[in-house]
């Protein structure tokens, strides 16, 4: 690695259970990454990956059923420093951190707000909570700044505004807003957009990258859209069944995917700048991971797959300081 | 050219928005949309949230009433249709929905949901069982699925059995509307290569409803693209791909993040500023023109036209005039 780029967070050896009523969900399975200080770092995956899941682990956010085996979050406060464990560190503790240096975004708007208090309450608490402002009242005069960055239309009118006053780009506009609102290190975006307009999606991560850019925001995105992959990140992992697959810069793995996983997914997206007459699609479905297959977990829909796929986990492979793979095929 | 299986004329629709006493004003979700689909070809709607296009797409199979214009299927108007004329059109024109979890009947069994059609047209099959697994080999299910519950099933296996429960009835236009955004990539895949199979093994024309313009070129063949209650743009799908004309249409493009970092990262782009409008009180002239690049004097004054600008290759703009 380059010796310029700090950490800020550094995963390692993950895993997350969910005790469900049909049995032990192994949802996360011993994932490691690290994301440096001022990179977007973008988790890619289909529904059920594992990759919000990841997300929310890093500040304990995982509720019961779901319970954190093993593994360790390395936060990075300040750069050169001693790093902290998050998953040892205390709820209180955690709390200050959480919404203040570590922020989130999260898919679902309308989930994300209180539909009891207005938009600018909503704003004012988080700073309230974490001691930015004094008053509430204080807090709406912000409130209005806060919605302006977001381009919120009429941000005087909508700070007074309840939640389903607004729509749901509205909504997501106010969410962001909220998490922006301490000023912090980490934004942890899940799928941000996904509930977004085209326009208006490209509108929003064009003011991601802006605020990344004049506060050297670091930010963690979470998306299945392979677009945004292209068009936001440095690096990319993809995720598949609850494990990194292949990790690489951008640029390297879209021009050289190795994985046959995150080769067949970028056959399957549609292009729309291109004519295509037969999408690739990959047969089957994701596995349930209450008995995942053992081996590789791709195995069942590759079709590449050994002997070997089926019995041994394949090892983290770097094939290049830039890429690293986790596949039988590149040992 | 054939005459078009379904014909769109000045099709409006108007949702009225109640006051307590007097209604307020109309939400003006389409107003007044034309447009031609050919037999067993696919027209692409695209269209922001809250554009109108799941509106004409439910307006084109009579699930709902329009306030003016008509809607041609085979030359007849749609909603002049009575009795078994009306029953047989139904039965023509299917719709499937952009949420396999809720357009299944979660107490029914794959059997039952894909069977109770063929009992309310009150067809004649000699083995029904055989029948409904035939249906779900077409769409890539077996037998063993017969007896199950839709909870049993993924989403892109529920989209299969609602395509499967369409094509009990031998239909000839399908509308479908998002059919694919609840789904995964790889599954999304399938799904479209499913679809693109079955219209050509049947003949089948569709009305295909996205607001993803991947999976709506690699579907289509003709495209309308849609902003706030108005078709803006209209065409053969590699013509409007390669050469929008609409500014609108531009931006449109241009907003979507390609899968290759080289292309999206160096791409021109057309940015407009702003979200749709409430199509309560659309602005006046051009509906874009709060929001375009390239407005004009007038542009604000005067609704431009919807011409013919190249053959077959439609657009509502005032910085194109007829040829």
């Amino acid at each position: 690695m380059k010796s310029e780029r700090q950490p800020i967070i550094e995963v390692k050896d993950l895993y997350v259970n969910f005790y469900t009523y049909a049995g032990v969900v192994k949802a996360i399975d011993g994932v490691s990454f690290t994301i440096y200080r001022g990179e977007t770092y973008c988790l890619v995956g289909e529904t059920g990956c594992g990759k919000s899941v990841t997300a929310k682990s890093l500040t304990k956010l995982i509720r019961p059923p779901g319970r954190i085996e093993k593994g360790q979050v390395l936060y990075y406060r300040e750069p050169g420093k001693e790093p902290i464990d998050l998953l040892r560190l205390s709820e209180e503790e955690l709390r200050k951190i959480r919404g203040a240096e570590i922020s989130y975004i999260f898919q679902d708007p309308s989930a994300s707000l209180d539909p009891l208090y207005t938009i600018g309450y909503q704003i004012s608490e988080t700073m309230y909570d974490h001691g930015v402002i004094s008053s509430i009242k204080e807090g709406f005069l912000k409130a209005v700044d806060i919605l302006k960055s977001v381009l919120m239309p009429d941000p005087e009118t909508r700070v007074k505004n309840y939640p389903h006053e607004l729509s749901g780009g509205m909504k997501q506009r106010a969410v962001i807003g909220i998490s922006l609102s301490n000023n912090p290190q980490l934004v942890i975006a899940d799928e941000p957009t996904t509930a977004l307009d085209a326009t208006v999606q490209d509108q929003i991560m064009d003011l991601l990258k802006k605020l990344k850019k004049e506060k050297n925001l670091t930010v963690l995105l979470i998306t299945h859209n392979m677009g945004l992959v292209a068009d936001m990140c440095d690096r990319v992992a993809v995720m598949y069944a609850g494990r990194i697959v292949e990790e690489a810069d951008v640029y390297e793995l879209f021009k050289n995917p190795l994985h046959p996983y995150t080769k067949a997914l970028l056959k399957a997206v549609p292009n729309p700048v291109k004519k295509i007459d037969k999408l690739e699609s990959i047969p089957g479905t994701v596995p349930n991971l209450i008995y995942p297959p053992p081996g590789c977990r791709f195995h069942p829909r590759c079709q590449y797959a050994m002997e070997k796929c089926k019995t041994e986990r394949p090892p983290e492979i770097w094939v290049s300081p830039i890429h690293r793979v986790s596949c039988w095929l590149y040992s | 050219m054939s005459t078009p299986l379904v014909k769109v004329v000045e099709l409006k629709k108007y949702f009225p928005v109640k006051g307590i006493f007097f209604t307020k004003g109309y939400v003006k979700a389409v107003d007044g949309v034309n447009f031609e689909i050919y037999k067993g070809k696919t027209l692409g709607l695209v269209g922001e949230s809250g554009c109108g296009k799941t509106t004409v797409g439910k307006l084109v199979l009579r699930l709902l009433k329009p306030t003016s214009g008509k809607v041609l299927y085979e030359g007849k108007d749609i909603f002049k249709l009575k009795g078994k004329e009306l029953k047989e059109f139904r039965k023509k024109a299917q719709m499937v929905f952009q949420d396999p979890y809720s357009s299944l009947n979660p107490r029914m069994t794959i059997f039952d949901i894909i069977y109770e059609p063929v009992k309310i047209y009150k067809i004649k099959v000699s083995d029904p069982e055989k029948f409904v697994v035939e249906l779900l080999y077409s769409v890539g299910l077996n037998e063993s699925h017969l007896y199950r519950y839709p909870h049993e099933f993924s989403g892109g296996q529920r989209q299969r059995i609602a395509i499967a429960r369409i094509l009990a009835l031998n239909p000839e236009f399908i509308v479908l509307d998002e059919p694919t955004s609840a789904l995964d990539v790889s599954v999304q895949a399938q799904i479209l290569n499913l679809l693109k199979d079955l219209q050509k093994k049947m003949n089948l024309t569709y009305l295909f409803i996205s607001h993803d313009l991947g999976v709506v070129r690699y579907m289509s063949d003709y495209i309308a693209v849609m902003y706030l209650g108005q078709i803006v743009e209209y065409g053969p799908a590699e013509e409007v791909f390669e050469k929008p004309l609409h500014p609108y249409t531009k931006a449109l493009f241009s907003a979507i993040p390609v899968p290759d970092p080289e292309i999206t990262r160096k791409r021109e782009k057309l940015k407009v500023p702003g979200e749709p409008p409430s199509p309560i009180n659309p602005p006046p002239g051009c509906r874009f023109h709060p929001r375009c690049p390239f407005r004009k004097e007038i542009c604000d004054k005067e609704e431009p036209e919807f011409i013919e600008y190249e053959k077959d290759h439609f657009v509502k703009c005032h910085l194109y005039s007829r040829k």
